[in-house]
């Protein structure tokens, strides 16, 4: 049975395999688990992004405990306690290598050769990454939330939308919390890693005066 | 740890010894990564292979 | 691959060399285990209870029985907010024409001296006929009358003193209203004040918003706050309670509210929302905007990164 990935003669109508050929070319599974690199990736820079998702791993998986005995349980039982603080120190490391990630990316000038898709969910993902740790600091039932919600509620009614998503309504945050927020996170970091794949890491910048085709600032 | 933190106040700048630490410590780390070696891929590693574009001659 | 490979093209002429992207990721993820289960065990995480309305009638009474007389009288914060808790005429922030908070309409329609105050009291006046009495003269009185009273009491309550569980002002002209509030001291003393602001005829309840509120408008809650430096003009955004650090990336946004104009506007939070929104669409478009594309080249950081390479050209 061939491939067909590279045969050009018509076949019938199958969205399947039109499906599966797009695949194939898009994102060919050897893009997919490279098992080797360019050299020039021998730098700790590189490792910010892998140790962000580790993080976010360990974020995902306290947090599911979390949700699976209650948001009260951590105010009464000491395991309860010590998952919650996994949960904030993984939710620490996620945000810390994040940022490291967006300094070392910035540097490197990432965006290049046709990675600007890259960049901006990268940024996308920062900016819910946010709104998902409000919502849990916010979901916490303690002090710290109780004075968050009462703060931020001037922000999010200034911007009119005070109503819909109202601060003050534990359920409504702690529900936005846990389930739609994660869900987006997780799918956005699995397009940011799917586009990193596709166009493999960008090369060095290299000067101005020796400008190669594949250096320029395009955006396309 | 529930004491209130102390606080560093400079011109409007007020931040927690916490906050400051953890900042801190981020720069540390990129200044580190920058600068240390990173193993097992120097000069001395095979090459597996150098890509050749196949639309070239 | 039996088709060309565009990475193929796009690495041409770049040794490659093996790296086991799998192993990485499962040596990060036993680093950060390490991490967090280390830090969890040695500094776990900060946890002060929550304030409710029987603490802060219990610890700071006469702040307690100011805020309820400014929500009868219709001065609180609460009161005084506009959209989304009532229409009060200027009280929506607005940039120039835009103005969200207006457009939005009331959508959480709140009557503080009815929510807060006197349906509560209306509960506790079954079998207490001083209550009782006290509501109904209030209710009877009209709005001018009411508003003496409030007034009245209001200045007196600057010099209000707190014996034996109750607070005392000066003798004068307030009426019904030192019962009234005697009444609603009472109630939040004992705690039944929480649970019959969550009261929504509903047996299941999550929305906080009547008790949360009713807090704000106080000033125990925000003096709490202070003395763990998280209110708004000390940098409160980015901290948190204790020795621990608090949301370190907030620090932009939490930054405005320090300087002026927006630490003195009265459209501080559009204000910062409007420019955090612009400054973010901003970081997401940099591959399209020049200078700051062109910064990582000015600012060769790149050549520490990549100085393998550059040494081997």
């Amino acid at each position: 049975m061939r491939d067909g990935s590279s045969r050009p003669q018509p076949e019938p109508s199958s969205w399947t395999l039109a499906l599966r050929h797009f695949l194939e070319r898009r994102l060919p599974l050897a893009h997919l688990l490279p098992d080797r690199q360019p050299y020039y990736v021998g730098s700790w820079v590189y490792v910010f992004g892998v140790v962000a998702i580790a993080g976010f791993i360990w974020v995902i998986g306290s947090g599911v405990v979390l949700a699976l005995f209650g948001p009260q349980w951590w105010h009464q039982s000491g395991v309860g306690r010590f998952v919650n603080s996994l949960h904030l120190w993984s939710v620490q490391v996620f945000f810390v290598f994040m940022v490291l990630h967006l300094w070392g990316q910035y540097f490197m000038a990432g965006w290049r050769d046709g990675r600007a898709k890259t960049w901006m969910v990268g940024v996308v993902i920062f900016a819910i990454s946010i709104v998902a740790a409000f919502t849990g600091f916010i979901s916490q039932q303690n002090f710290d939330g109780q004075w968050i919600a009462v703060n931020a509620k001037d922000a999010t009614n200034a911007a009119g939308i005070g109503s819909f998503f109202n601060v003050l309504n534990f359920g409504q945050m702690y529900g936005l919390h846990i389930v739609l927020l994660p869900a987006l996170v997780g799918t956005l970091v699995a397009a940011h890693i799917l586009l990193v794949r596709m166009h493999g890491v960008v090369r060095p910048i290299e000067p101005k005066r020796t400008a190669q085709p594949s250096d320029e600032e395009s955006a396309s | 740890m529930d004491s209130p933190a102390t606080y560093v106040n400079w011109n409007f700048i007020l931040i927690s010894i916490p906050n400051l630490l953890m900042i801190a410590g981020m720069v540390a780390v990129f200044v580190i990564a920058l600068l240390a070696p990173f193993p097992g891929h120097g000069e001395s590693a095979e090459p597996v292979a150098v890509p050749v574009d196949r639309n070239d001659a | 691959m039996t088709a060309a490979d565009p990475q193929d093209k796009y690495y041409a002429g770049i040794r490659m060399i093996r790296y086991d992207l799998v192993k990485e990721l499962v040596l990060a993820l036993v680093a950060v285990s390490v991490l967090v289960m280390g830090l969890s065990v040695v500094l776990s995480s900060p946890d002060d209870p929550a304030v409710t309305i029987q603490t802060w009638a219990t610890k700071a009474p006469v702040d307690f029985v100011t805020t309820a007389t400014s929500e009868l009288s219709g001065q609180s914060g609460t009161a005084q907010y506009g959209p989304p808790y009532n229409n009060t005429a200027d009280a929506a922030q607005a940039v120039g024409p835009i103005e969200p908070q207006t457009w939005a309409g009331v959508g959480i329609p709140i009557d503080p001296a009815q929510d807060f105050v006197l349906r509560p009291l209306g509960f506790a006046a079954v079998g207490n006929p001083t209550l009782t009495t006290a509501l109904a003269t209030y209710g009877a009185a009209g709005a001018d009358q009411q508003q003496t009273w409030l007034t009245n009491y209001t200045t007196a309550l600057a010099d209000a003193t707190v014996a034996d569980n109750q607070v005392t002002v000066a003798s004068g002209d307030y009426g019904p209203v030192p019962d009234l509030m005697t009444g609603l001291l009472g109630l939040a003393r004992t705690g039944a004040l929480d649970g019959l602001l969550l009261n929504s005829g509903n047996l299941y309840q999550t929305d906080f918003t009547r008790p949360l509120l009713f807090m704000g408008d106080g000033e125990y809650l925000s003096g709490l706050a202070a003395d763990q430096h998280l209110t708004g003009d000390q940098w409160g955004m980015m901290n948190e309670t204790g020795q621990y650090p608090g949301q370190t990336w907030l620090w932009l946004f939490s930054f405005w509210y320090q300087i002026p104009p927006f630490n003195t506007a009265a459209n501080t939070d559009l204000l910062v929302i409007i420019l955090m929104i612009a400054l973010t669409a901003l970081l997401a478009l940099v591959p399209f905007i020049p200078i700051l594309r062109d910064i990582p080249r000015w600012i060769p950081v790149y050549r520490l990164i990549w100085r393998r390479y550059y040494r081997d050209r």
